[in-house]
C-alpha cells in the first residue's frame, strides 16, 4: 500500500448503508501514514489544512478524510501484539465499556418506567448511538461544555451528571437536576457545564457556538489560559437547518474552540435522510465553510474516540472547529411514541450486528484487557446503580405549588411592582405559587 | 453577596456601588427609596435572605437645592445610550456588545461607535447577517459567563430570532431549574419611522410580551436611556429595551454623576387631576404635545410614561387612577394585541372600582405601515386624536 507524502483529496467514504468493509484496499485510507492515526502534528496540518484556493466547481482543494474501518484494522495489523499498539489501555476500556452499558441500560429503564407510567411526554432514546457519547465526552474535562438535543439523557450521563438525578428529573420530581421543571429534553447541568437538553433542532448548535466564543474571550479579553472546548451534539435533520449552516460559518469565522457532532442516523422520525438532503454526505459541508469535515463509523467506540481525540485536540490548541459526522443506527423508534414501523427490518437487523456495546466487548476480550468476569461486574454494578435511581426517583416529593414561580427569573424583580407599592416577589402568596403575576 | 447586590442594579441611597461614586441624580425623577431589610425573596428554589429594595416607591424630590451641584452635560439620546453602554464595559470585562455592523461601523444608528476602537473586535463583535444565530450563540455566552448586549439593527430584524428570543432567552433559565442565567440585553430601533415601509416600522413588544422570562423597557429621553441602558446590562435578566428610530437624535441634559434607574418603574412626566395618560416611547412626544393644547383649553391631564412594558407599574399607575379616574392610553402598537390591549386589561383587573368611564385605549390602526407619507400618518395616533379623546371622555 503506497502512502504518498501528500494526502490524497478522497471522494467518497463509505456508503452510508453499506456493511461494514471488509478487507477493502480503497484508497480511501492510503494517504495515512503507517504509524499513527491522525499522527504527526506535520501530518496534522496536512490533513486539516484548508487551502482558500478553491480553484472551480467540483475540485476541492481542502483536505478531507474519510475514516474506513481498514484503519483501525490497519494499525492492528501493522502493530505486534503488545499492548503498548492498542488503542485503549485497560483502565480506558473499562471505562469506555462502563459509560456504554450505563447509557444503554438507563434507556432501557427508561422505556420500562415510561410503559408503567412513570414518565411522560417526548421520550426520545439513544439505545444504540453509545459509541458517539461515549467515544467524545470521556475525552473531556468537566469544564468542557456538551449540548445537546432532546435525545439528551446519555450525553448527560457520560458528562457525569449523576443517574439518579436523570431519572429523577424525568420522573418530574423536585430532586430531578431541574427540579423536575425541564424533563427529558431539557437535560441540564451547571456543576457538569452541560447546557441543554433542547427541544426543537437546532435551537441548541448556537447555544453551544456562544459556550465556545466564552472559550475564546476567556482567552483573548480576560487573558486566562483556557482551552476549554464546547462539543455541540445533534442529527442528520437538524443539518438542513439553517441555525447548523449559519453557525459552522460563525464558529469557522472566529476560529472557535468547538466541535460538531452529527449523530446522522439516518432518520429524522420517518423522514429518511436520503429524502431530504440533496447532498446527504454530511462531512462535506464542512469545507464549505473552511473547517475539516470528518466522516466516522459512529458504530465503533474506538474510531470515534481517535476522531475525537483529534477534533477536541484541534480546538484546545485554538486552531478551530471541526464537522464530525459519526455514522450511527438508533435502534428504538424516534420516541416511545413513534411505532417505528417505517423502517426496514433489514436495516435494523444490519446495524443491530454492529451494536457498539457489542464491538467494544469483543475488543477488550479480544486483546485480553480485561475479563468476560470484569465486564459483568461491571454490568451487574449499573443494574445495580440504576435500581437505586429508580428508588431515589420514585421516592423523591412531586414539586410543590410554591415552586410554580421559583426560577422564571432570576432577579424576581422581573415580576413587577403591584398596586400596593411592593415588588410582586414580596407578596406572601408569591411564595405559595398561589399569586397573580 | 455583593454579586447578589449589584443584580439589583437599582438606583439606591443604600446600596454602594463598588466603583464609582454613589451619588445619584437628584433631578424631579423617581429615586428609590430604600429601606433595605432582610426579605427571603424565592429564586433558585432557596430561601436566601438578602437586602433588597422593599419600597419601590417613586417619590418627588421636593428639594432642588439638594440638586446635583454640577451642571450636567447635553447629549442626544443616542450619544446617551452609548454613554451608558460605555460606562457598564468600561466597569465589568464580562459585558460585551454582538450585532451587524456594530463594530467596525459603530452600529447603524451610531450607538456603538468608536466602542470597536476601543475595546476590540471580541468585544464589540461585527457578526454575520444570522440574527438567530448570533443571538442564540450570545445567550450561550450569557450562560457561561458572559454578559453580552445584542443589537438588532432594527427591532424586525429580531422576529428571525424569535426562536432563541422566546425558547431560549425567556425560558431557559426555568426549565434548567434555575442553573443557567441569562443576563443578556437585547436592544433595538423600532417603531413607525418617516416611510421606511412596512418590515422596518415594526413595534416587537406586542410580540415579544407574552414570552415568560424576560423583561421590556422602553426609552424615550436621553436621560432615561442612558439609566435603562445600564440597568439593563446590570440586570440578572433578560431585558429587552425598545429604542425608537425617530428618537435618536432628541437633545437634553443629562447628570454628570452615574446613575442607574429602575426597569420595573414608570415615568411620571406631568402630574395632573382630570386624566390619566399612559403611554411610552415615541407616542410620549404626540401626548406631550396633545397635552399643551389640553392645558390650553383648560385640561389638566396626568402624563405617565410607563417605561416598562413588561411587567407594568401597577403602583405608579393605580395611584394615577385613583386620583383621576379617567385613563386614555395612547400607543404606537397595533390595536390587536398591542401592549395597550394588556395594559386596558390589566388597568380593568386591578382598578376597575376607580374608573367613572371605561378606558380609552388609542392605537396604530392593524395595517402594515404603508410607504406613502399620508398614509404613514394615519396609522399612527396624532396628537389631534389624543386631544379630540380627552375632551370626550372628561365631558
Amino acid at each position: 500500500m503506497a502512502c504518498s507524502a501528500t494526502p490524497k483529496i478522497v471522494h467518497g467514504p463509505l456508503p452510508t448503508n453499506s456493511l461494514r468493509s471488509a478487507e477493502k484496499s480503497d484508497s480511501s485510507c492510503k494517504f495515512m501514514g503507517p504509524s499513527s492515526f491522525f499522527g504527526s502534528k506535520s501530518l496534522n496540518k496536512k490533513l486539516f489544512s484548508v487551502n482558500k484556493a478553491v480553484s472551480s466547481v467540483g475540485h476541492r482543494s481542502a483536505a478531507v478524510v474519510a475514516v474506513s474501518s481498514d484503519v483501525v484494522k490497519e494499525k492492528k495489523l501493522k502493530s505486534s501484539s503488545s499492548l503498548s499498539n492498542l488503542l485503549i489501555t485497560r483502565e480506558e476500556g473499562l471505562v469506555l465499556y462502563e459509560d456504554m452499558i450505563l447509557g444503554r441500560a438507563f434507556e432501557d429503564m427508561c422505556a420500562q418506567m415510561y410503559y408503567r407510567g412513570k414518565m411522560f411526554g417526548f421520550v426520545h432514546l439513544y439505545n444504540g448511538q453509545e459509541a458517539v457519547s461515549t467515544g467524545f465526552i470521556k475525552l473531556l474535562k468537566k469544564e468542557d461544555c456538551v449540548v445537546s438535543t432532546y435525545r439528551d439523557h446519555v450525553h448527560a450521563l457520560s458528562k457525569g451528571v449523576p443517574a439518579r438525578q436523570v431519572m429523577s428529573e424525568l420522573f418530574g420530581k423536585t430532586t430531578g437536576c431541574c427540579r423536575g421543571q425541564g424533563g427529558s429534553m431539557h437535560m441540564f447541568s451547571k456543576e457538569h457545564n452541560v447546557l441543554g437538553g433542547f427541544a426543537f433542532i437546532g435551537e441548541g448548535i448556537p447555544v453551544a457556538t456562544g459556550a465556545a466564543f466564552t472559550s475564546k474571550y476567556k482567552r483573548e479579553v480576560f487573558k486566562e489560559d483556557c482551552d476549554e472546548v464546547t462539543l455541540a451534539f445533534f442529527g442528520d435533520g437538524t443539518c438542513n437547518n439553517g441555525q447548523f449552516f449559519e453557525c459552522l460559518n460563525m464558529a469557522a469565522l472566529w476560529k472557535l474552540p468547538i466541535v460538531f457532532v452529527v449523530e446522522n442516523n439516518l432518520w429524522a422520525i420517518g423522514m429518511s435522510h436520503l429524502r431530504s438532503t440533496s447532498d446527504p454526505e454530511i462531512w462535506k459541508k464542512g469545507p464549505a465553510f473552511g473547517m475539516p469535515g470528518v466522516h466516522v463509523d459512529g458504530m465503533d467506540v474506538l474510531k470515534v474516540r481517535e476522531v475525537a481525540k483529534e477534533a477536541v485536540g484541534r480546538a484546545r490548541r485554538g486552531e478551530g472547529p471541526t464537522l464530525v459526522e459519526c455514522e450511527t443506527y438508533r435502534f428504538r423508534g424516534h420516541s416511545l411514541a413513534d411505532p417505528d414501523e417505517l423502517r426496514d427490518p433489514a436495516e435494523k437487523a444490519h446495524y443491530a450486528t454492529r451494536d457498539p456495546i457489542a464491538a467494544l466487548k469483543k475488543y477488550i476480550l479480544e486483546n485480553n484487557l480485561a475479563s468476560e468476569a470484569d465486564l459483568k461486574a461491571i454490568e451487574k454494578k449499573i443494574d445495580e446503580e440504576l435500581e437505586e435511581a429508580v428508588e431515589f426517583a420514585e421516592e423523591s416529593p412531586v414539586p410543590a405549588r410554591s415552586q410554580l414561580l421559583e426560577n422564571v427569573f432570576a432577579d424576581p424583580k422581573g415580576f413587577g411592582i403591584g398596586p400596593d407599592g411592593r415588588y410582586r416577589c414580596e407578596d406572601p402568596k408569591f411564595t405559595e405559587g398561589t399569586a397573580q403575576v | 453577596m455583593a454579586a447578589m447586590l449589584q443584580s439589583f442594579g437599582v438606583s439606591s441611597a443604600s446600596v454602594a456601588f463598588s466603583d464609582h461614586s454613589a451619588k445619584l441624580s437628584v433631578r424631579s425623577l423617581p429615586v428609590i427609596r430604600s429601606e433595605a431589610r432582610s426579605i427571603s425573596c424565592p429564586t433558585n428554589g432557596t430561601r436566601c435572605t438578602r437586602k433588597i429594595t422593599t419600597k419601590a416607591v417613586a417619590t418627588q424630590v421636593e428639594n432642588p437645592a439638594s440638586a446635583a451641584s454640577k451642571p450636567g452635560h447635553e447629549l442626544l439620546l443616542f450619544e446617551a445610550l452609548r454613554e451608558g453602554l460605555e460606562e457598564e464595559m468600561e466597569r465589568d470585562p464580562r459585558v460585551c456588545v454582538m450585532g451587524e455592523d456594530v463594530g467596525h461601523y459603530g452600529g447603524s444608528y451610531k450607538v456603538t461607535k468608536g466602542l470597536a476602537d476601543k475595546y476590540g473586535d471580541l468585544r464589540v463583535l461585527d457578526t454575520p447577517i444570522a440574527e438567530n444565530s448570533f443571538t442564540g450563540m450570545a445567550i450561550g455566552a450569557a450562560m457561561t459567563g458572559l454578559r453580552p448586549i445584542i443589537e438588532g439593527m432594527n427591532m424586525g430584524f429580531l422576529l428571525l430570532a424569535f426562536n432563541q428570543i422566546s425558547d431560549n432567552c425567556g425560558m431557559l433559565h426555568y426549565t434548567s431549574g434555575g442553573q443557567f442565567t441569562i443576563p443578556t440585553v437585547i436592544r433595538g430601533p423600532g417603531g413607525v419611522g418617516r416611510q421606511l415601509g412596512a418590515e422596518h416600522s415594526q413595534r416587537l413588544e406586542s410580540y415579544f410580551q407574552s414570552i415568560p422570562g424576560i423583561q421590556m423597557v422602553a426609552c424615550s429621553t436621553p436621560y432615561n436611556a442612558k439609566g435603562l441602558m445600564k440597568a439593563a446590562i446590570r440586570s440578572e435578566n433578560p431585558v429587552v429595551l425598545f429604542e425608537h428610530v425617530l428618537l435618536y437624535n432628541l437633545k437634553e441634559r443629562i447628570p454628570d454623576e452615574e446613575y442607574v434607574l429602575s426597569l420595573e418603574e414608570a415615568e411620571m412626566v406631568r402630574p395632573g387631576e382630570h386624566v390619566t395618560i399612559l403611554t411610552y416611547s415615541r407616542m410620549r412626544y404626540h401626548v406631550m404635545q396633545a397635552a399643551k393644547t389640553l392645558v390650553n383649553k383648560g385640561f389638566d391631564p396626568e402624563v405617565i410614561d410607563i417605561r416598562s412594558l413588561k411587567p407594568f407599574d401597577l403602583y405608579t399607575i393605580g395611584n394615577s387612577v385613583k386620583k383621576t379616574h379617567r385613563v386614555v392610553i395612547v400607543e404606537e402598537c397595533m390595536r390587536t394585541g398591542g401592549i395597550g390591549a394588556s395594559l386596558t386589561a390589566a388597568i380593568n383587573e386591578n382598578f376597575h372600582d376607580y374608573l367613572d368611564a371605561p378606558i380609552v385605549c388609542l392605537s396604530s390602526q392593524d395595517v402594515p405601515t404603508p410607504y406613502a407619507g399620508t398614509l404613514e400618518e394615519w396609522t399612527v395616533v396624532q396628537p389631534a386624536q389624543i386631544v379630540a379623546a380627552v375632551e370626550q371622555l372628561c365631558q
